[in-house]
C-alpha cells in the first residue's frame, strides 16, 4: 500500500511541499474518499493547487502541489465533501476551475469586488448575481431568510432556513460578506505589515493567527526564537483561550434564555482582558506576537496580574460549573440539542471543541505540538455526544486546563530575550497552531527582500461552519441561536 | 444559592480597594455619560450594531459594555434587534463590497432621526484594510457618518466616552421630548 510518507520521500520537515502528477492527485482523492486521509486545507495560487494532508495512523503531514497552469485541476470535492466550499473558494479567487465539482456556484465572490480572480489574473467583475440556494422539496415546506445582518452583536452571514412547522429539515448558509481580501493584500507586502493583516483575519482570535504567522515566518527563514518570546506567545494563547470560552459559555446559556451565565462569564471574561492588559498592553493582546519573538514583554506587574486572575477563576469556576450543572431548566435546553454525529466530526476533520465534543481528540498542541508545548503536561478533554451541552462541557474543561498551562508557564518562565533578528530569504513556510476555535494552517511564501510572495490561512471554520447546517438538522427554528452559538464559527477567518 | 454566587463572583473584583487609576477614570466618565443621558435624553437610546466586515475585534469590546463592569444599560443605551427599532447604528470595520448593500438597506430602515457612529480604526477609512478588491472604505464612503470612535479596537472605556461625546455633540437638546417621536415607534 502506498503511504503518504511514500509520496513525499525522507524528509525530516513537518510540512515538506512536492509537486506530484495527476495520478497521485487522483490517489490522494482516493484516501480522502476512503478517510484514510485528512484534508488539512486546499489552496490555490497561478498555475498551481496544493493540497495540505494528514495520514490517520501514522500522522505524516506534508502538501501535494498539483500544476494547474491549463487552468483546471480535477476536483476533489466530487467524493470528499470538506473539499467542496474549499474548491469554489480557490475559483473565486485564483480563477481556477475544480474539474467536474459537484458545486460550481461561486462562493466567496458576490459579484461585487472591484475584480475577479484577485489572486490570479484579474478580471472585469460579471456584477450581482442571483444566488441559488440547493433546492429542497416535500410537502408543506417553508423558508426563513435570515441575515446577513442579524439581531445581536454578531458577524454577518445570511441563513435559509427550509422548515416543517416550527422543524428545521435543511439549513444553507450563505457566507462571504465580511471578504476582506487579506491573502491579496498580503501578497507584495512587507514583512511587519503583512503580520498586522493576519492579526485580523479574526479578531477573536488574534494571538493564535498571528502566532501561526510567525511560526511559518519563522521555518520559512529558519530564524531561532527566543525560550522567553515562545513561552510568553504561549502564555497568551492561553489567556486567549480562556477569555473566548467564558464568553461564551456565558453566551450560549444566554441564548437559551439564561442570562445570569453570562453575567457571571461576562465578569470573568473581562478580567482576563484587563488581566492582558495590564500584562500585555492590549486586551486582546494583537500584535504582541510578530515573527521572531513577541513584540512587548510580560510589564514588570504581568506576572502578578495573571496569578491574581487565575485565583479569581479559582474561586468562581466551581460556582459557575455548579450553576450549569444545577440548573435544570438551562439543561433542558442544552442536552440532545444540536448534535454532531461522531462520522460527521470525522469526515470533515472538525478541530476544536466541536470535534472534541463529538469524539474527534484532535489538538494541535498534542499531536503536531510547537514550543514550549512539546515540554507541558495537559490532558485533551474528550466527550461523545456531540450536542449543545458537551461543547459547553469540553469549553469548561479546557478553561481548567489552560489554566493549569498558565500556572506551569509562570513558573518556568525563562529570563533572557524576547526577540530575534529574521534575515528574510526567497522559501516557504508552514505551521500549524490551535486557536481555541481549532487548528489554524498558515501556508506562505517569502521573497528574499522580506516581503510576502504568498499567504494562505485557513480558519478552523471552514470545517465547522457545515456541520452547523448538519448539527440543526430536526431541531426547532428556536433552537438555532443556541446551537450556532455552541459552534461560534468565525464569519471573518473563513471569509478572509 | 443564586445570590450567593454573585455575591461571591462580584462581591470580591468589582469592590476592589485602591482601584488603578483608569478604574477611577471610567467612574468619573459613567457618570458623566449617565448625567448627560438624563439631560439630553430624557428616555432611552437604542443602538443597533451593524459588522460591515470588522475582523469581530470591535464586537468583542462592544459587547463587554453589556457585561458588569460597563453596564451599558444603566445610562439608559441599550442595544436593539432592529434597525427599526434604532435611533442610533454602530457601524464596524471597513465596509466590505459584499455588505455595503446590507449597510445601506440597515441605515434606509433606521428611522429618522438617526445617528451613525463609526467604531475602530477600519470604520474610518478602511484601515489595514484600504484598497482591497473586497473594501469599499470606511463606513462615511456609504453612510453618513456623526462620530467616529478610534481604536484597534477601541476600549468599551473609550466606547462610553465616544458615546458620551456623541450626547453632547450631536444630539439636539429637544428631542428629547417629543413625545411624537417614541409614539412613532
Ligand atoms: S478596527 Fe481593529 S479590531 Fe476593529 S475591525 Fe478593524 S482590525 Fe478589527
Amino acid at each position: 500500500m502506498i503511504t503518504l510518507s511514500d509520496i513525499i520521500g525522507d524528509t525530516d520537515r513537518r510540512w515538506p511541499r512536492v509537486e506530484v502528477t495527476q495520478d497521485v492527485w487522483e490517489f490522494a482523492r482516493t484516501q480522502l474518499a476512503e478517510r484514510k486521509w485528512d484534508l488539512i486545507a486546499h489552496w490555490g495560487e497561478p498555475g498551481a493547487v496544493h493540497l495540505a494532508l494528514r495520514e490517520h495512523g501514522s500522522g505524516t503531514t506534508g502538501i501535494l502541489s498539483l500544476d494547474a497552469s491549463r487552468g483546471s485541476f480535477p476536483s476533489l470535492g466530487r467524493d470528499c465533501l470538506p473539499a467542496r466550499r474549499l474548491e469554489r473558494a480557490i475559483s473565486d479567487v485564483v480563477g481556477l476551475v475544480p474539474d467536474e465539482a459537484p458545486d460550481t456556484r461561486p462562493w466567496l465572490d458576490h459579484g461585487r469586488w472591484t475584480v475577479r480572480h484577485p489572486q490570479g489574473t484579474p478580471e472585469q467583475p460579471a456584477g450581482p448575481q442571483r444566488y441559488e440556494f440547493l433546492p429542497v422539496e416535500g410537502e408543506s415546506l417553508h423558508q426563513i431568510p435570515v441575515g446577513p445582518v442579524h439581531a445581536g452583536i454578531i458577524e454577518p452571514g445570511h441563513f435559509r432556513f427550509t422548515c416543517s412547522g416550527e422543524t428545521v429539515v435543511r439549513l444553507e448558509a450563505r457566507l462571504g460578506y465580511v471578504h476582506k481580501g487579506i491573502e491579496a493584500l498580503i501578497a507584495g507586502a512587507p514583512l511587519e505589515h503583512a503580520a498586522k493583516l493576519a492579526a485580523r483575519t479574526s479578531g477573536d482570535t488574534t494571538v493564535a493567527y498571528s502566532t501561526a504567522f510567525a511560526l511559518a515566518v519563522e521555518t520559512a527563514c529558519a530564524a531561532e526564537v527566543p525560550a522567553r518570546a515562545l513561552y510568553l506567545r504561549a502564555i497568551m494563547l492561553e489567556l486567549e483561550r480562556i477569555a473566548n470560552h467564558f464568553g461564551d459559555v456565558g453566551a450560549i446559556c444566554n441564548d437559551a434564555a439564561f442570562s445570569l451565565m453570562l453575567a457571571n462569564c461576562g465578569v470573568v471574561r473581562e478580567q482576563v482582558l484587563r488581566a492582558a492588559h495590564a500584562a500585555f498592553g492590549h486586551r486582546l493582546m494583537m500584535d504582541r506576537v510578530i515573527p521572531g519573538g513577541v513584540a512587548t514583554d510580560l510589564a514588570p506587574t504581568g506576572q502578578r496580574e495573571i496569578e491574581k486572575l487565575l485565583k479569581k477563576i479559582r474561586k468562581a469556576f466551581p460556582a459557575i460549573v455548579a450553576l450549569y450543572e444545577d440548573t435544570a431548566s438551562l439543561q433542558d435546553r442544552t442536552v440532545r440539542t444540536g448534535m454532531l454525529r461522531h462520522d460527521l466530526a470525522m469526515e470533515f476533520g472538525a478541530g476544536g471543541f466541536i470535534g472534541r465534543a463529538s469524539g474527534r481528540s484532535f489538538d494541535t498542541r498534542k499531536v503536531l505540538p510547537w514550543a514550549p508545548y512539546d515540554t507541558l503536561s495537559f490532558e485533551t478533554p474528550l466527550l461523545q455526544r456531540g450536542d449543545v451541552d458537551a461543547r459547553i462541557r469540553i469549553r469548561i474543561a479546557e478553561i481548567e486546563q489552560s489554566c493549569a498551562l498558565l500556572r506551569q508557564l509562570l513558573d518556568t518562565l525563562p529570563s533572557g530575550p524576547i526577540l530575534s533578528e529574521v534575515v528574510p530569504r526567497a522559501a516557504e513556510g508552514t505551521a500549524m497552531v490551535e486557536g481555541f476555535r481549532g487548528d489554524i494552517f498558515v501556508w506562505l511564501r517569502v521573497n528574499g527582500d522580506g516581503s510576502l510572495a504568498r499567504c494562505h490561512l485557513r480558519d478552523p471554520s471552514w470545517f465547522q461552519w457545515p456541520l452547523l447546517e448538519a448539527a440543526i438538522d430536526g431541531n426547532i427554528v428556536a433552537d438555532f441561536p443556541l446551537c450556532n452559538k455552541s459552534f461560534n464559527c468565525s464569519y471573518s477567518g473563513h471569509d478572509l | 444559592m443564586r445570590k450567593l454566587l454573585l455575591k461571591s463572583i462580584f462581591g470580591g473584583p468589582l469592590t476592589e480597594r485602591a482601584p488603578a487609576a483608569d478604574k477611577r477614570a471610567l467612574a468619573e466618565l459613567a457618570e458623566k455619560v449617565q448625567a448627560t443621558a438624563r439631560r439630553r435624553l430624557g428616555r432611552s437610546l437604542s443602538i443597533r450594531q451593524v459588522d460591515a466586515g470588522s475582523c469581530n475585534g470591535c464586537e468583542l469590546e462592544i459587547h463587554a459594555l453589556n457585561n458588569a463592569f460597563y453596564d451599558l444599560e444603566r445610562f439608559g443605551f441599550h442595544f436593539v434587534a432592529s434597525p427599526r427599532h434604532a435611533d442610533v447604528l454602530l457601524v464596524t470595520g471597513p465596509v466590505t463590497a459584499n455588505m455595503r448593500e446590507a449597510l445601506e438597506r440597515t441605515y434606509a430602515a433606521t428611522p429618522d432621526p438617526k445617528w451613525v457612529v463609526a467604531v475602530g480604526g477600519c470604520a474610518l477609512d478602511g484601515g489595514l484594510f484600504a484598497g482591497s478588491h473586497g473594501v469599499v472604505g470606511g463606513v462615511s464612503a456609504v453612510v453618513p457618518v456623526d462620530l467616529h470612535i478610534p481604536g484597534c479596537p477601541p476600549s468599551p472605556q473609550d466606547l462610553l466616552a465616544g458615546l458620551l461625546a456623541l450626547m453632547k455633540r450631536r444630539l439636539p437638546r429637544s428631542r428629547a421630548a417629543k413625545p411624537e417621536d417614541s409614539g412613532a415607534r
